[in-house]
């Protein structure tokens, strides 16, 4: 069978053109090879790190597998990708990753100069001091003249420095490069204060020799708003990755839990039923099954779970849920409606 | 007046000073004030250092206990390496399958061992290692005889590290060894290429490529392609430590005397053959220590990879440090690395030395 160039050249076109036709490209291109990569911290405890066994276990882990939970019914369809921080924003960009679930902070150049878009908040952090209590000391304002450890080359130097300078207070900053070692020192005692994002402090606390003889300053100096990120380029996928975390918010603004979310399919209130996909929709609209997230909520758990099972009080990081408790109990976690 | 036999025994010993131990001690370590001085002070030192290294690393410590029992003790807590063992040796591999890339190392060592005895060195040694090396990449991608798919992206740990050695080793070797005959070439475009690539790669650190690797290269590539992060480091190491084979092997080269040049020419040899027969042979021999010196130093530059987040045996350590539990027992971990480390190294540079002596047919 012999066919004309043009015929050839239609073919191709319309086959072209069918790709397009189609949801956007990152989505397409996740539904086909069956799973999702993500982008993750290689070591911080609680957030993205591999336990004893080489399993993935985290707050972020837990955000990628909601977001393949809603895609696939299935939250086990992730991959990891281990970053540092000089390489998770390329790794989205050149597509080595889906999306970015590296507790990374969101700031205005990162959003307009980095081809990327952040959704939702699943982390609200903030750098913060902590003291050995036989100090007395109760604010940070009291800390003029202490020795301060401190990471180096990270913006945690830098906003200390600016701290202490808007409060015209000398300091004296003892820089070492490992956050282990950095530990060791401060409770070696070679400096007064430590200073580190407040999550991290909580768990540089629970290693100490004795953890109740520090405190950690109820001043925070920085805002560090953690969300995940999508490149440019699809936004049905950034919906789907930004309501994803909303889900797991919404699902603990009303009461749904992985243990009660059987039950909670019969409820009648329309809220309820709306969410869980009992009144149809929603899947509709994200283009994604109806019980996307029922999956969600199911596999992964509430937004509250998922933050007690991984930083929450009982382990050993022992983070209160502070700003990041719902709106209605004086946090900043709010979902928008599902409807 | 009775004068003692001179013939006795007893008349012709040494002063008790002078032989034994004593007599050793005043002729090495006490025989001059300096020295003497020297002596003390490294007693001293030893007195105070060794016996409290002891009693921490083996009377004080624990061996296999949950990281809780660790904190109530003064010792050192090697509990820290059996309980992540298996992370720490074979990172993300799946549980139940971690006795494949055991297997698979396993069967590298035996086929190194077997490899050093000179009298295997025959053409069926390129089939055992083509047969090994497929039987290890099988065991560790698994996908045939009912064995788990395993991704590259999850091959970590010790057999990563061995990985990007050996490959890194046996890929560089041969094109270190073209790059310094590309640069003693008389075609200029060859001489110059080498000597560029040469010079650039000596020119940087192996960090800087790694990051090149890992951050800028993707961002060259068409949207949609990407590389495989493990072989993109391995190539990186592979085109720097063949910069720095080709160095070695060059002064190797030049260490030939003219005279062996001009006999291969004398009995008609082309200048494959006479590289081939008569200089390459004589000149790597030559380069034996300072190859090997490359070698080592290239084996433990592997661990650099924990800059671009791949979970090498160091990597894999530090991550096990980085869970609350285990935080505070760093000292423990890396002298275990270090031991490892040590073993691999050792056991490289004695093989070399070895190797130099059997082939040492004089010049």
């Amino acid at each position: 069978m012999k066919m004309s160039r043009l015929t050839v050249l239609v073919m191709i076109l319309s086959l072209l053109t069918a790709g397009f036709a189609f949801a956007g490209k990152d989505l397409d291109a996740v539904k086909k090879k069956g799973f999702i990569q993500a982008g993750v911290n290689g070591g911080v405890f609680g957030f993205g790190m591999p336990d004893e066994k080489g399993v993935w276990k985290g707050l972020d882990v837990d955000t990628a597998k909601a977001v393949a939970a809603a895609i696939f019914g299935d939250a086990s369809k992730v991959k990891y990708t281990p970053l540092t921080a000089q390489q998770r924003f390329t790794a989205l960009q050149s597509g080595e990753i889906d999306v970015l679930t590296r507790n990374a902070t969101r700031t205005l150049s990162r959003e307009t100069q980095l081809g990327l878009n952040f959704v939702t908040v699943n982390y609200y952090d903030g750098q913060g001091f902590m003291v050995p209590k036989k100090l007395g000391v109760k604010s940070a304002k009291e800390l003029g003249g202490a020795t301060v450890c401190v990471l180096p080359g990270t913006t945690t130097e830098q906003n200390a420095a600016d701290y202490f300078r808007s409060n015209s207070m000398d300091w004296k900053p003892v820089v070492i490069e490992s956050t282990s070692e950095l530990a060791k020192t401060f409770f070696a005692g070679r400096c007064d204060v430590l200073t580190s994002d407040a999550s991290q402090l909580a768990g540089t606390r629970a290693v100490a020799p004795n953890p109740k003889d520090y405190a950690i300053l109820p001043e925070i100096i920085s805002k560090e708003p953690l969300a995940p990120a999508v490149r440019h380029g699809d936004d049905q996928f950034r919906d789907i990755v930004d309501f994803a975390v909303l889900a797991m918010i919404n699902a603990e603004e009303l009461g749904i839990t992985s243990q009660n979310v059987d039950e909670m399919m019969k409820s009648n209130d329309p809220m309820v039923q709306r969410f869980l996909g009992v009144i149809e929709g929603n899947g509709a609209a994200l283009g994604l099954d109806e019980k996307w997230a029922y999956n969600i909520v199911k596999q992964v758990g509430n937004y509250g779970e998922v933050f007690e099972r991984n930083v929450g009080v009982n382990t050993t990081l022992g983070i209160e849920r502070g700003l990041n408790a719902l709106w209605t109990n004086g946090g900043l976690m709010y979902s928008p409606p599902f409807k | 007046m009775t004068n003692p036999p001179v013939s006795s025994r007893e008349y012709l010993k040494p002063p008790i000073t002078e032989v034994g131990v004593i007599g050793w001690l005043r002729g090495n370590l006490f025989n001059s004030w300096y020295n003497s001085l020297l002596t003390v002070v490294v007693l001293i030192l030893l007195w105070q250092l060794v016996p409290p290294f002891f009693r921490w690393a083996f009377i004080d410590s624990v061996w296999n206990t949950p990281a809780e029992a660790c904190r109530d003790i003064d010792g050192a807590c090697w509990s820290i390496i059996p309980r992540n063992i298996s992370f720490i040796l074979f990172g993300f591999f799946p549980d139940g399958e971690q006795w494949r890339p055991g297997l698979a190392m396993a069967l590298m060592l035996g086929l190194v061992i077997f490899s050093r005895n000179r009298k295997h060195w025959k053409k069926s040694l390129g089939i055992y290692w083509s047969i090994g090396l497929i039987a290890m990449g099988t065991l560790m991608y698994g996908g045939v005889f009912g064995m788990q798919v395993v991704e590259t992206a999850r091959w970590s740990g010790l057999p990563l590290t061995f990985m990007l050695a050996l490959f890194g080793m046996v890929a560089a070797y041969p094109l270190g060894v073209f790059l310094a005959l590309g640069r003693q070439s008389r075609m200029p475009a060859i001489k110059t290429l080498c000597v560029v690539y040469i010079e650039m790669i000596r020119g940087v650190p192996l960090i800087s490529l790694l990051f090149m690797s890992s951050v800028m290269f993707p961002l060259f590539l068409p949207e949609g392609v990407t590389i495989d992060k493990v072989l993109r480091a391995q190539v990186a190491i592979i085109l720097f430590t063949a910069a720095y084979i080709a160095e070695v092997v060059r002064g190797g080269l030049q260490a030939m005397p003219r005279g062996q040049f001009e006999a291969a020419d004398s009995i008609g040899l082309n200048y494959n053959q006479t590289m081939r027969l008569i200089i390459l042979p004589q000149a790597l021999k030559i380069v034996i220590p300072p190859s090997v010196g490359i070698l080592l130093s290239a084996f433990k530059d592997t661990s650099l990879v924990v800059i671009i987040a791949l979970y090498d045996v160091l990597k894999t350590t530090k991550v096990t440090l980085s869970n609350p539990k285990w935080t505070g027992y760093s000292t423990e971990a890396y002298i275990f690395l270090a031991v490892l480390y040590f073993i691999c190294c050792y056991a490289m540079s004695n093989y070399s030395r070895k190797l130099e002596k059997e082939l040492h047919t004089g010049r």
